[in-house]
C-alpha cells in the first residue's frame, strides 16, 4: 500500500501537470466552443512558441518572460492570419479538422528544418527548483504555470460573462444570425477570439520550453489528453478546461502511484468516458 | 522525399582517367588508385527522418552518407560507384514496409540496408524475405525476432542480450566498494527496452540483488512526478532505467525536484548528449558498444570517421556532435555490406549472405561474426559513464580508456 507521503506527492505532481493540460486546453476550448473550429494546429503553435523561447533564451540569452512578451503577440498575429484564411475559404467545423491538421504538419516540418529533429532543452538554473512543504515538494515552475493558467482561465471566464464583447461572442456561438440581428459583428469578434486562442498557445509554449524537452514530433504528445480535457470541461468554458486539466492530471498521477505508470493513459480516457456516461450538470 | 548521394560523376572519372594516363606517361609506378566507374550499384533503405524516431535517424543518415563517400573514394562495390537511395519511413512500420516494397520492385535497387528501430526493421524484414534480399540492420534490440536467415546484425548485441547484458551490469555492480543489494527496475514499454528490463529483473533476482520495485511506463510518458516519488520511496542501492531519448533526463529532473539523487543509476538507450551535459547526468551509467577513446580509436578508420562525423553533425546543426554507438551502428552496416560484396565478389544476395555466414568482418565494433543463433555472434555490449560531462567506457575494465575508472557511490 503506498504511503500517505507518496499519495500526497503524486497528487501534487498530478495537479501541477494538469495545469499544463488546462493551459493548452484553454485556447482549443475557446476556438472549438465559440468559433466552431477544431484547431489542431493549436499544439503546433504552442511548440513553435516553445522553440522561439528556446532560441531566444539559448542563443540570445533572453529571459523567458521577455521572450513571452515577444512571442505571445506574434502568436496573436498568427491567430489573426489563420482566421483570415478560415474566413476567406469559409471553413466549417469538420473541414477545420483537416485544414488545421495540415497546418500543424507544415509547422512540424518547418520546425524540423530549422531546429533539426534532435532534442532541444532550454536549461535554466530554476528549472528544478522546489518549495518544501512538510514532507512534500512543490516544483516552482509548475506552480507558476498553474497560477498563470488559473489567472488566464479566470480572466477569460469573467471576460466572457461580464463584458459586452464576451456576451456577444457567446451569443454568436449560440446563434450567429440572431446575434447579428442585435448588432453583434460576429466576424470581427471571431478574429479577436482566434488571436486570443493562439496567444494562449504562445503562453503554453513558453512554459513548454521551460519544463519539457523539445522535439518536432512531440507536438502531438498532449493531443489526446487535451482533447479529453476540453470535452470534460465543456467546449468554450475556460474554467471548465482548467479544472478538467487538474482532474485528469491528478487521476493519472494517482494511478501511477497506486497501480502502474502504464495505467496513466487509460485513466484519462476512462475518466472522459465515465463523465460522458454520467453526464453531470457541469459537464 | 528521396535523397541520393554518391552518384557517379563523369567528370570525376574522366579526371581519374586523365590522371592515370598522365602518371603512366611520366613513368610513375603502375599502381594507381581505382576509381569506381560504370552503372551505379543502387542501395536502397529507409530511415525515420520524420516522426518520433527522427532524433536518431539524423545520426544514421550522416553516418550512411559518410560511408557511401568513403566506399566510393576507394573502389565502390566491385569497381562500380555506390548510390544510396534513402526514403523517409516517418517512424512508421507500415510506411517502412511499403517503401521497401517500392525500393525493390519500382526503384529496382540492387541491394538494401535496414531501417532504424525494431518495429520498422521487422516490417522491412518481411519484405526482404519475400524478395530474397540480404538485409543488414544495426538497431534491432530483440535479436530472437530476427528469424530471417539472410538478415544480419551490424551491432554486437549477441543472441540473448536480455541474459548476457544484465550479467555484465551485475558483474560491474559486484565490483563496487559496497555492492548494491537492492534495485529498482523502471522501464518504458518500448519493446526493446521492456525486453531488456525483464531480463534485468530476472538476472538480478538470480544473483541475489533484491528487486524492490519493477515499473513500466508508456513510451512517450509526459509526467515523471509520480514515478519519481515511487523511486524515491523505494530508495534502492541501484536504479536501472529502460529509457529512450529524453526520458532519463525527465526522470532525473523529477527526482531532483523531490530533492533525491539516486545512489547509482543506469540508463539503457538515452539521448547521449542531453544526459551527458545535464547537471543530473553526472556519474550516470549507460549501455554502449564503443566511445571515441582508446582502445576503440585505434580500430581501422575510426579516427577519420570520428572527425568526419563531428564536422558533418556540426554542419547539420546537431547539438551533440560527438560520434557514438548509434552512428557507428550505421558505419558497421556499410562495412559489413562492403565486406559481403567484396567477399562474395558478387551483388547476388544469396552469395553475399552465404559469405557473411562463413566469414568474420572487421568493423568499428571490432570483429563481428554471424555464426550464432539468429545470425548473431559474440555479445560486445559495454558500460559507459558520464565523467566530467563526457561519456567514458568504464566496464569491462579492459575496454576502459587509459586512466578512466568506474565511479560508484
Amino acid at each position: 500500500m503506498p504511503s500517505a507521503t507518496l499519495l500526497g506527492q503524486a497528487l501534487i505532481s498530478g495537479v501541477l501537470a494538469g495545469g499544463m493540460y488546462g493551459l493548452l486546453g484553454l485556447g482549443l476550448s475557446l476556438s472549438w466552443g465559440l468559433l466552431r473550429l477544431v484547431n489542431l494546429s493549436h499544439f503546433a503553435l504552442a511548440f513553435l512558441a516553445a522553440y522561439l523561447t528556446y532560441e531566444l533564451g539559448t542563443n540570445y540569452h533572453v529571459a523567458p518572460w521577455w521572450s513571452a512578451a515577444m512571442v505571445v503577440p506574434a502568436m496573436f498575429a498568427i491567430g489573426l492570419l489563420q482566421h483570415w484564411l478560415f474566413d476567406k475559404f469559409r471553413v466549417n467545423e469538420l473541414a477545420s479538422l483537416l485544414i488545421t491538421f495540415s497546418f500543424a504538419i507544415i509547422l512540424e516540418v518547418a520546425i524540423q528544418l530549422y531546429w533539426t529533429a534532435d532534442y532541444r532543452r532550454f536549461e535554466t538554473h530554476y528549472s528544478t527548483l522546489s518549495i518544501k512543504a512538510g514532507p512534500f515538494y512543490i516544483p516552482v515552475l509548475e506552480l507558476v504555470l498553474c497560477t498563470v493558467a488559473g489567472v488566464l482561465a479566470w480572466g477569460t471566464w469573467l471576460w466572457l460573462r461580464r463584458t459586452y464583447v464576451g456576451k456577444a461572442l457567446r451569443a454568436a456561438a449560440e446563434d450567429a444570425d440572431i446575434a447579428a440581428a442585435y448588432g453583434v459583428d460576429h466576424k470581427k469578434l471571431a478574429y479577436l477570439l482566434s488571436g486570443l486562442g493562439a496567444a494562449y498557445a504562445g503562453v503554453a509554449g513558453t512554459f513548454i520550453a521551460l519544463i519539457a524537452t523539445l522535439a518536432p514530433a512531440q507536438i502531438w504528445t498532449w493531443l489526446g489528453v487535451v482533447f479529453a480535457v476540453v470535452i470534460i470541461g465543456r467546449l468554450g468554458n475556460p474554467l471548465g478546461a482548467l479544472f478538467a486539466g487538474f482532474l485528469i492530471g491528478a487521476s493519472e498521477s494517482l494511478a501511477m502511484a497506486v497501480f502502474s505508470p502504464a495505467w496513466a493513459p487509460v485513466v484519462s480516457f476512462s475518466v472522459l468516458i465515465a463523465i460522458l456516461l454520467w453526464n453531470p450538470e457541469w459537464a | 522525399m528521396q535523397h541520393r548521394t554518391g552518384v557517379w560523376r563523369r567528370r570525376r572519372v574522366l579526371t581519374g582517367l586523365a590522371g592515370a594516363g598522365f602518371a603512366m606517361a611520366v613513368g610513375a609506378p603502375a599502381i594507381v588508385r581505382a576509381v569506381p566507374s560504370g552503372k551505379p550499384v543502387r542501395v536502397g533503405g529507409t530511415l525515420s527522418l520524420t516522426g518520433f524516431l527522427a532524433q536518431t535517424a539524423v545520426i544514421h543518415k550522416i553516418a550512411a552518407e559518410m560511408m557511401v563517400e568513403d566506399i566510393n573514394s576507394r573502389n565502390g562495390f566491385l569497381g562500380r560507384p555506390v548510390e544510396y537511395v534513402l526514403l523517409d519511413d516517418q517512424s512508421k512500420p507500415d510506411v517502412a514496409r511499403s517503401l521497401y516494397e517500392k525500393l525493390i520492385t519500382v526503384d529496382k535497387v540492387d541491394l538494401i540496408q535496414g531501417p532504424y528501430a525494431t518495429a520498422p526493421i521487422l516490417a522491412a524484414m518481411g519484405v526482404a524475405q519475400r524478395y530474397g534480399k540480404v538485409m543488414i540492420q544495426s538497431s534491432m534490440g530483440i535479436p530472437k525476432l530476427q528469424t530471417y536467415d539472410m538478415a544480419f546484425p551490424a551491432t554486437p548485441f549477441g543472441p540473448e542480450p536480455d541474459k548476457t547484458y544484465p550479467n555484465v551490469l551485475l558483474d560491474m555492480m559486484a565490483s563496487f566498494p559496497t555492492p548494491p543489494k537492492t534495485i529498482v527496475v523502471l522501464t518504458s514499454k518500448f519493446p526493446s527496452a521492456q525486453f531488456m528490463a525483464q531480463g534485468m529483473r530476472e538476472q538480478s533476482e538470480k544473483r541475489g540483488v533484491k528487486v524492490l520495485l519493477y515499473l513500466e511506463y508508456e513510451s512517450g510518458n509526459r509526467d515523471f512526478g509520480a514515478i519519481a516519488a515511487r523511486v524515491k520511496e523505494a530508495n534502492a542501492d541501484f536504479l536501472w532505467v529502460g529509457s529512450l531519448g529524453l526520458e532519463s533526463n525527465q526522470l532525473l529532473e523529477s527526482l531532483r525536484k523531490l530533492d533525491y539523487t539516486p545512489k547509482n543509476h543506469f540508463h539503457l538507450y538515452p539521448a547521449p548528449g542531453p544526459l551527458a551535459l545535464s547537471p543530473d547526468g553526472d556519474k550516470a551509467l549507460c549501455s554502449t558498444f564503443l566511445e571515441p577513446d582508446e582502445p576503440f580509436m585505434s580500430r581501422p578508420g575510426m579516427k577519420k570517421f570520428a572527425a568526419q562525423y563531428t564536422e558533418r553533425a556540426t554542419k547539420a546543426n546537431l547539438p551533440y556532435t560527438i560520434i557514438d554507438a548509434q552512428a557507428c551502428g550505421m558505419i558497421s552496416e556499410w562495412q559489413i555490406l562492403e565486406a559481403g560484396v567484396n567477399g562474395a565478389k558478387s551483388l547476388d544476395d544469396k552469395a553475399i549472405a552465404a559469405w557473411l555466414k562463413k566469414n568474420p568482418v572487421d568493423t568499428v565494433y571490432g570483429t563481428v561474426r554471424f555464426d550464432g543463433p539468429f545470425n548473431h555472434g559474440t555479445a560486445l555490449q559495454l558500460v559507459k559513464q558520464v565523467q566530467n560531462k563526457a561519456w567514458k567506457v568504464v566496464w569491462p575494465k579492459e575496454f576502459a580508456a587509459p586512466g578512466v575508472k568506474l565511479i560508484a557511490s
